[in-house]
Parts: C-alpha cells; sequence; structure tokens
C-alpha cells in the first residue's frame, strides 16, 4: 500500500485509477501490467514421506503438524475444561463432591490456569493455525525448516506427557496457582510441592524448547519464502497476527524459561534465587537472601506478552473473516497493521500492572499505569475497524460471522474491564477479587476462543472439503456466547462485593452469603458452556465423512489458501507452479468488478475496467 | 430471532443487571471512597463505549445482512475519520488516567500523622505490633523468632522493648486515625485485606511493604488473605474492629507490651512450667484433618 515500499523495493504497481485497456493509455500491454519481479531463489524441495509413520506420525508437512498441533491442544483444552467443571462444583455447592479437598481444588485451579493459557491457547493459535496457514496464505510450499517443525510438535507432545503424567506422581500436580509464585510453590504448605512442581517447569521447558523451534520457522517462512508479488503490505491480517505474535513469543518465552530453571535449581539444589529467609513449622529453612519478586518480573515479563500472543492472532484471523463475510475489504488495513505491531511492541513495557499490589516499589505504578493505558488506544482503533468494516457492508450472517460478533461483544466487554485493573489506584480494590477471575476470562479466555470457534468453522471445508453442520453450529455458538457471558459478566460483580479468588470455600462472611446464588448460577452455567463445546465435536465427526461437499473457495474468499490446485491442499501445496500474488487479500466488491471478490491472484488485466485500491 | 436481536437483548440485559444489581460494593470504612469514584467514572466512559461499539455492531448487522444485489461501499481507509477516533479516544484514556493516577499519588504518600502497625504474616494467620510509649516500632530479623520473641525484635534495640504485641489475629484501630499497614511474612506471599477499606498490598518475606488508610466507621470487619499463599488460604481471616478514640485507649492499654512478655516467661520459667506458644494452630488442624 505504501509507495515508499514499492519504490524501494523496485516493484511496480498496478495504479489507484481505473485500469485502462490499452487502448486510453497508448503503449501499455497485460503483460506490461500484469508484471511482478521474478523469483530471487529456486524452488523449495520437499521431503515426501512415504509411509504412514512419515506421513502421519513425524509428518513434516506443516498442514499435518499444524493439525497434530489443533488436535492436541484440543485434548489438553479438554482435560482443562473439566478441571474447570470440577472446580465450578465446588465454588457453586461445595462439599457436593466428596473428593473434593482444598489441596485438590488448588491443584485443578493451577492446572486448568497453565493448561488453557500455554498448552492450549498459545498451541492452538500459533502451532495450529500458525503452520497450517502461514505457508498456504504467503504461498510458500511449506515451513522452511520442515524437519525442525516436526520436532516442534514432538516436543510439544513430550511437554504434555510431562504435564499430565504430574497428575499421577506423589503428592500430585503442582497447586501453586498458575502464576507459579515463590516462595509458596516449592514449600511444604502447597500441593505438590515436591514432584508436581518439578515436572511443571521440565514440561514448561520443554514447551519453550518446541515452541522456539516451530516460532522460528514461522518467522522465517513469513519473512523470505513469500512467494512472487507478496508483499509484507499485501499478507493477511492473520499472517501480520501470528508473525507479531512469534516475534513476542521468542522474546517473552526466555523469561519464562530462565524462571522455571532458576525455580527448579532453588527447588532441587536449594539455591537461593527466590527465597529469602523462611520460618516454616517454627524451623528456619536454609534458604537466604533470595526475592520473590524477582520470579514475580521475570514471569509477568513473559506473562503479558503471552496475553498478546493469544490475542493477536486473534485479532488477525478474526479481521479475515469479518472481512470475508460481510464482503467487503477490512477497514483501514495499514492502521491495523501498525495496531498489531504497536500492540506486539508496547506489550512488553506494562507487565509489572499485574504487580500494582504485590509490594514492588509502588512509584513504579505510575509508570505502568500510563503504557497499559496508552496500549487501550491501538486497540480500540482495531475495535473501530472491525465494526466500520461490517458499516455498508453485504454481511452473511452465517456461524463464522456469529462467533465474530460474539468475539466483538466480549472482547470488548473484557478490554474495557482491563481499563478498571490497568488503571493502578481501580486495581487496588479489585485485584486478587473475582473482578480479575472475569476479567481475563472474558478478554483472553472466551473472546479468542470465539475467534477459535469461527476460524474452525470457516476453515473445516479448506481442511476437510466438507462443510461443518450449519445448525448444529449455532446451537454451539448460542449456548457458548450466550452461556459465557453469563458466567463472566456477573462474576465482575462478585469482585466488587470483595469475593477474593482462589478461595477453596468462602465461609459465611456477611458480604459473601449474599453471593451464594450467584454462584450456583454461575456453576450451572459452566456446565452447560462445557457440554455444548462437545457439539463441535460431534459435529466435526458427524460432516467429515457426510457433510455437504465444500469445493473450491466455497467462501469466496481472496487468499491465498483458497486458491490451491486441490481442496484439501496436498504436500507441497501448488502443484507444479507456485502462485503470483497481484494484489491484497480484500478486494471485495471493487466497483466495476463483475463479481464481489478479486483473489489475490488476479492479474489486473483479468479485471480491467475496476477501480482497485493500489496495494 | 434475528441474531441482532438477540445481542441487542443482551446488551440491554447487561445494562439492566448493572442497575438493578443487588451485589455491588460493600460499604466503604476508609477514606478511599476516590477509588470508588474513579471506578464509578470508568463504569460511565467505559460502558459508554462499550454500548456504543455494540449498538453500532447491532445495527449494521440488522440493517446490512446479506441481499444478492446489494450495493458494498468500498472505501479502504479514511484518514480523516482513523484521526478523529484516535484522538477522541486518547481523550478518552487520558481522563481515565488522570484521577487513577492522583489517587495512587494519595496512596503511595503517607501522612506524616499515620500510626505504625506491623502485621505479621505466616500459614496461617496473623499477628500484629503496635508502637508503645516511643512511637517508634522496634526492628526485627526473621531468626530471631522463637516462642519466647514470637515477632522476631531485635533485643539490643531499645525501640523494641515497649512495642505493644498482639498475638491474636484480630486488632482494634481507632476511628479517623491513619494507619500505616508495615506487612512482613515469614514464610510465603500473604496480603492482608479487608474488602470494606478497598486498601491492600502483599506482604512479602525478605522485605517490608506498606499501604495505608483512615478507618472511619465504627464497627467490625473481617480480614482476608487476599495473595495465593498455600492450602490455608481461604482459611487465613482476622478481624479488625474500628472503635472511637476512648475504647480504643482502654482496649490498647489493656494489651501487653514486649518487656511485659519477657518479664512474664521468664516468671513461668522459674516455675519449671513449659510455654505453649498462643499461634492459631487451631486453623492448621483444621486443614489437615481433610487429608
Amino acid at each position: 500500500m505504501s509507495d515508499e515500499y514499492e519504490n524501494k523495493t523496485g516493484y511496480q504497481a498496478q495504479s489507484s485509477e481505473t485500469i485502462s485497456s490499452g487502448s486510453g493509455g497508448g503503449s501499455r500491454t497485460a503483460s506490461d501490467i500484469d508484471y511482478v519481479r521474478p523469483a530471487e531463489v529456486t524452488d523449495q524441495d520437499l521431503y515426501h514421506g512415504h509411509s504412514f509413520i512419515t506421513k502421519w506420525v513425524f509428518c513434516q508437512d506443516a498442514k499435518v503438524i499444524g493439525v497434530q498441533y489443533f488436535l492436541l491442544a484440543t485434548f489438553t483444552g479438554v482435560v482443562g475444561l473439566i478441571l474447570s467443571w470440577l472446580m465450578r462444583l465446588q465454588l457453586g455447592f461445595p462439599g457436593a463432591a466428596g473428593f473434593m479437598t482444598a489441596e485438590h481444588y488448588y491443584q485443578f485451579v493451577t492446572m486448568h490456569g497453565m493448561i488453557m493459557v500455554v498448552y492450549f491457547l498459545t498451541a492452538l493459535f500459533l502451532g495450529g493455525f500458525g503452520n497450517y496457514l502461514i505457508p498456504l496464505m504467503v504461498g510458500a510450499r511449506d515451513m522452511v525448516f520442515p524437519y525442525l517443525n516436526m520436532v516442534s510438535f514432538w516436543s510439544f507432545f513430550v511437554a504434555v506427557g510431562v504435564l499430565l503424567a504430574s497428575f499421577f506422581v506423589p503428592g500430585g500436580p503442582t497447586g501453586a496457582g498458575w502464576t507459579l509464585y515463590p516462595p509458596q510453590t516449592i514449600l511444604e504448605g502447597t500441593p505438590g510441592s515436591g514432584w508436581g512442581i518439578l515436572l511443571m517447569c521440565i514440561s514448561l521447558i520443554l514447551f519453550v524448547a518446541g515452541f522456539t523451534m516451530g516460532g522460528l520457522n514461522y518467522l522465517i517462512t513469513v519473512l523470505q519464502a513469500r512467494t512472487r508479488g507478496m508483499t509484507l503490505m499485501r499478507m493477511p491480517l492473520t499472517v501480520w497476527g501470528i508473525f507479531t505474535a512469534t516475534v513476542l513469543a521468542m522474546l517473552a518465552f526466555p523469561a519464562l524459561l530462565v524462571g522455571a530453571l532458576m525455580m527448579t535449581l532453588d527447588n532441587v539444589l536449594g539455591t537461593s534465587f527466590f527465597m529469602p529467609t523462611i520460618i516454616q513449622a517454627g524451623e528456619i529453612l536454609e534458604y537466604s537472601g533470595g526475592s520473590p519478586i524477582l520470579f514475580q518480573h521475570l514471569f509477568w515479563f513473559f506473562g503479558h506478552p503471552e496475553v498478546y500472543i493469544v490475542a493477536l492472532p486473534a485479532f488477525g484471523i478474526v479481521s479475515d473473516l469479518i472481512s470475508v463475510h460481510s464482503r467487503k475489504n477490512i477497514f483501514g488495513y495499514r492502521m491495523m497493521v501498525w495496531a498489531i505491531v504497536g500492540i506486539g511492541g508496547l506489550s512488553f513495557f506494562v507487565w509489572a500492572h499485574h504487580m500494582y499490589v504485590s509490594g514492588m516499589n509502588p512509584w513504579f505504578g505510575f509508570f505502568f499505569a500510563t503504557t497499559t493505558l496508552i496500549i487501550a488506544i491501538p486497540t480500540a482503533m482495531k475495535v473501530y475497524n472491525w465494526i466500520i468494516t461490517l458499516w455498508r457492508g453485504n454481511i452473511r450472517l452465517n456461524v463464522v460471522m456469529l462467533w465474530c460478533l460474539g468475539f466483538i461483544v466480549t472482547f470488548v466487554n473484557g478490554g474495557i474491564t482491563g481499563i478498571f485493573l490497568g488503571n493502578v489506584s481501580i486495581d487496588v480494590p479489585l485485584s486478587d477479587t473475582y473482578f480479575v477471575v472475569a476479567h481475563f476470562h472474558m478478554v483472553m479466555g472466551i473472546a479468542p476462543l470465539m475467534v477459535i470457534m469461527g476460524a474452525v468453522y470457516h476453515w473445516f471445508p479448506l481442511v476437510a472439503g466438507r462443510f461443518l453442520n450449519e445448525t448444529l453450529g449455532k446451537w454451539h455458538f448460542w449456548l457458548t456466547f450466550l452461556g459465557a457471558y453469563s458466567i463472566y459478566f456477573p462474576m465482575h460483580y462478585l469482585g466488587f462485593i470483595g469475593v477474593p479468588r482462589r478461595y477453596f470455600e468462602m465461609y459465611d462472611s456477611p458480604y459473601m452469603t449474599s453471593a451464594v446464588g450467584m454462584n450456583e448460577f454461575i456453576s450451572m452455567a459452566a456446565f452447560i458452556v462445557g457440554a455444548a463445546q462437545f457439539i463441535l465435536i460431534f459435529n466435526i465427526i458427524k460432516t467429515l465423512k457426510t457433510g455437504k461437499s465444500a469445493g473450491s473457495n466455497p467462501w469466496k474468499a481472496n487468499s491465498l489458501e483458497w486458491l490451491t490446485p486441490s481442496v484439501p491442499p496436498e504436500h507441497g501445496n501448488w502443484g507444479d507452479k507456485l502462485p503470483v500474488v497481484h494484489r491484497w487479500p480484500y478486494d471485495f466488491n471493487v466497483p466495476g468488478a463483475k463479481e464481489d471478490f478479486i483473489t489475490q491472484t488476479t492479474p489486473p488485466s483479468d479485471v480491467v475496467g475496476t477501480e482497485v485500491e493500489k496495494t | 430471532m434475528h441474531p441482532g436481536i438477540i445481542f441487542f437483548l443482551v446488551i440491554l440485559g447487561s445494562v439492566l443487571f448493572h442497575i438493578f444489581t443487588p451485589w455491588y460494593w460493600t460499604d466503604i470504612a476508609s477514606n478511599w471512597g476516590g477509588m470508588d469514584d474513579t471506578i464509578t467514572l470508568t463504569f460511565w466512559i467505559g460502558g459508554g463505549v462499550f454500548i456504543a461499539v455494540c449498538l453500532f455492531m447491532i445495527y449494521c448487522v440488522l440493517k446490512f445482512s446479506y441481499k444478492k444485489d446489494r450495493k458494498v461501499e468500498y472505501k479502504p481507509e479514511d484518514k480523516k475519520l482513523e484521526k478523529i477516533l484516535t484522538w477522541a479516544t486518547t481523550i478518552g484514556v487520558a481522563a481515565l488516567l488522570a484521577p487513577g493516577l492522583i489517587i495512587w499519588n494519595q496512596y503511595v504518600s503517607v501522612p506524616k500523622n499515620a500510626l505504625e502497625i506491623d502485621v505479621m504474616a505466616w500459614q496461617w494467620g496473623w499477628q500484629y505490633r503496635l508502637p508503645g510509649e516511643d512511637g517508634k516500632l522496634g526492628t526485627t530479623q526473621v531468626i530471631n523468632i522463637n516462642d519466647d520473641n514470637p515477632f522476631g525484635i531485635n533485643l539490643d534495640d531499645p525501640y523494641g522493648q515497649d512495642d505493644v504485641l498482639i498475638q491474636s489475629d484480630l486488632i482494634n484501630l481507632e476511628t479517623n486515625q491513619p494507619v500505616k499497614i508495615l506487612l512482613r511474612s515469614v514464610d510465603v506471599l500473604h496480603n492482608w485485606y479487608v474488602p470494606q477499606f478497598r486498601a491492600k498490598m502483599d506482604a512479602v518475606p525478605g522485605i517490608v511493604t506498606y499501604y495505608w488508610f483512615e478507618p472511619n466507621k465504627i464497627g467490625e470487619y473481617e480480614v482476608l488473605c487476599a495473595e495465593y499463599c498455600g492450602i490455608g488460604h481461604y482459611a487465613m481471616r482476622g478481624g479488625v474492629e474500628v472503635q472511637s478514640s476512648i475504647d480504643y485507649k482502654k482496649w490498647l492499654s489493656e494489651q501487653e507490651t514486649f518487656k511485659e512478655l519477657i518479664a512474664k516467661q521468664q516468671k513461668i520459667e522459674f516455675g519449671n512450667k513449659k510455654i505453649v506458644k498462643n499461634n492459631n494452630f487451631l486453623l492448621n488442624k483444621e486443614i489437615y484433618k481433610e487429608e
């Protein structure tokens, strides 16, 4: 879109004026206006699997790896879901489950949190959608390092195995809370303080190692393996979102890695990185001089970018879904790109807003409140652009669009409550209460989940060649959206009452007794929302073989992933010839065009007489 | 039903819920009314944005649903509109940030006349220490803590001798007297939190943290631990009683000083009796019973 960029690359752009067929302009021919710079490197050689094992298990095809990531992340997500049911059972109906002790409750809280944030959302967005979509969307044959990509998935597999193994070791999984704050994490008095936390740290280290392999692939594929004509400013926002999130992950995960390593050393070798002098049960422990707050800084230096590692791919994907299904270009594409990049950059300067009442120097509060509220501005711009995209569009109210609308409602809701919590002095009464729980579930649980679901319904016809059932999809959407909203919207008000989070039991404090009814209601809604997710699993199984055949480009989208010679795309993606890109992916309803979409590979000579934007 | 109408009902329901909710702030009992006011302001501005965005979305969904021959606008960018929206958002955000920072400045600036209270936390209970007649708290160290010196006061610190020790999780405060809560922990993170006072801060082993408030309503309040501290976290409660000046002085005069504690312990030892530390072990027993 930028003139400057085109000048630098020497790329000859189509004009923003009406393209003339050569009659008015004189000497220009079709081959002139269709010119795209030749490729700089030769085509990628791919390893083709021969046996079942090399094709489907230790597979090097990014699409299969994407599906593998998707399935494994979904499996751990279901584990996380079941844990949340058990927690809600205790909170809504204390004592209803006989086996539920405080110890188990805290273990479930911890595992639910860690699974959902890291092993479900991160793995699903980057490992799942990233692997499947990046090569297809930028017009590459595969990731640039397919073997490394395969190792990345299997590291994730082992990481999940180690994580789940902690349910079966003596003492059970760690119950330290997903933030793993020392000193309690490795002291008796916290469930799983021996084996549980050790396995958690090992699992995280494996995850980070595996993720780094995948992440390098995503970055280098986007930077180096784009097809001819695919300039950075012609990439779909999905790729921009995943790309920027991966940059964040590359910079943020090392902080988690060293935090986990140092904690393991404190735990196993008795070092004192995070451990000051401590008396427990009347005995002085052999630690001294460490700083518990240091861990919190390391954790949140990872933890806050992590929020955007989940959010940015969601932003990107939802932009594309909204654009395709409202048959209109995304509004303010350049603003959207810069907002993604800007949010990504700013996200490294806001981490201590999780620590306003942690006991760090309170003067930090001024700085981090300011940076946190600044980040609201590009985020708000994205929201405006999504809804302006709907304006004067031609909106298909299908299941995909419903998920997008659900995303907008839940994301704006959760974003606004984020302004409460980011604004340092308001955070004081609300931090560590259910307001926080409601806020982050709404903004980084439900909202990204809405996008994941929309993406599943959108891209399933590409992956499987068949549509998911629309009626089941609508049931799935409304149960999930209405249910989740009625879980988390009222939950904010528990925070106003002052109900602290991570309480196994509320007892009968006077201001808490009024919350009993609400807790029961929330638990009932949680059971329904959880159960509704199995509609999707049923839908997938049902339509995988019998669903309506999708054919090629069923949504009439413009981006490259829909333009493969075969559906579903085969290994190598593009048959003999790589696609050549002539425009951005948002040319919907261009004035003068015959159809309401112009694919990225359509050369200008095919759409003579249209008023396409110069991209 | 048209999806737009369902979304509209969700937004309407949210607004009605907010207006009629029986669940809202517990009555405030401290000077931090400014926090509540900032939250109300944020509700107005933020809530307004939420409603506006959602209504606009709903309008689009109702008005522009798919028709084969609908004329669609092709307008990739609108610099002017984007500029207006950016500035309007910036102003809105600044309007929210300013009061937040002003109140934070008050929160971190403790008034000179504040009474310092040492709140000591452990798994899982609280105890308190007030300065004696000299008006100063003695210094402490974790390694000094034992049954004879439950607060770990440095024995050679003259300020420590007259400190008033309250070996209970209940403490009394004087109404309209600002207090500076000095938090410390001997084991893990804790957080001394009374919802009615609005304020809170973590107790971190190894350092002393602080915050301040001025209780202004006579009554009894529950103390909650607000930072996860292990299996007994949910049961780590305490109590505060805010009293009138006269009642408070009477209560204070009945409390034991460090000097008196040492003297008493020596007396008991002469009688060959063992001291049982009056910590809240009942609580621990309750918890471990479940295992």
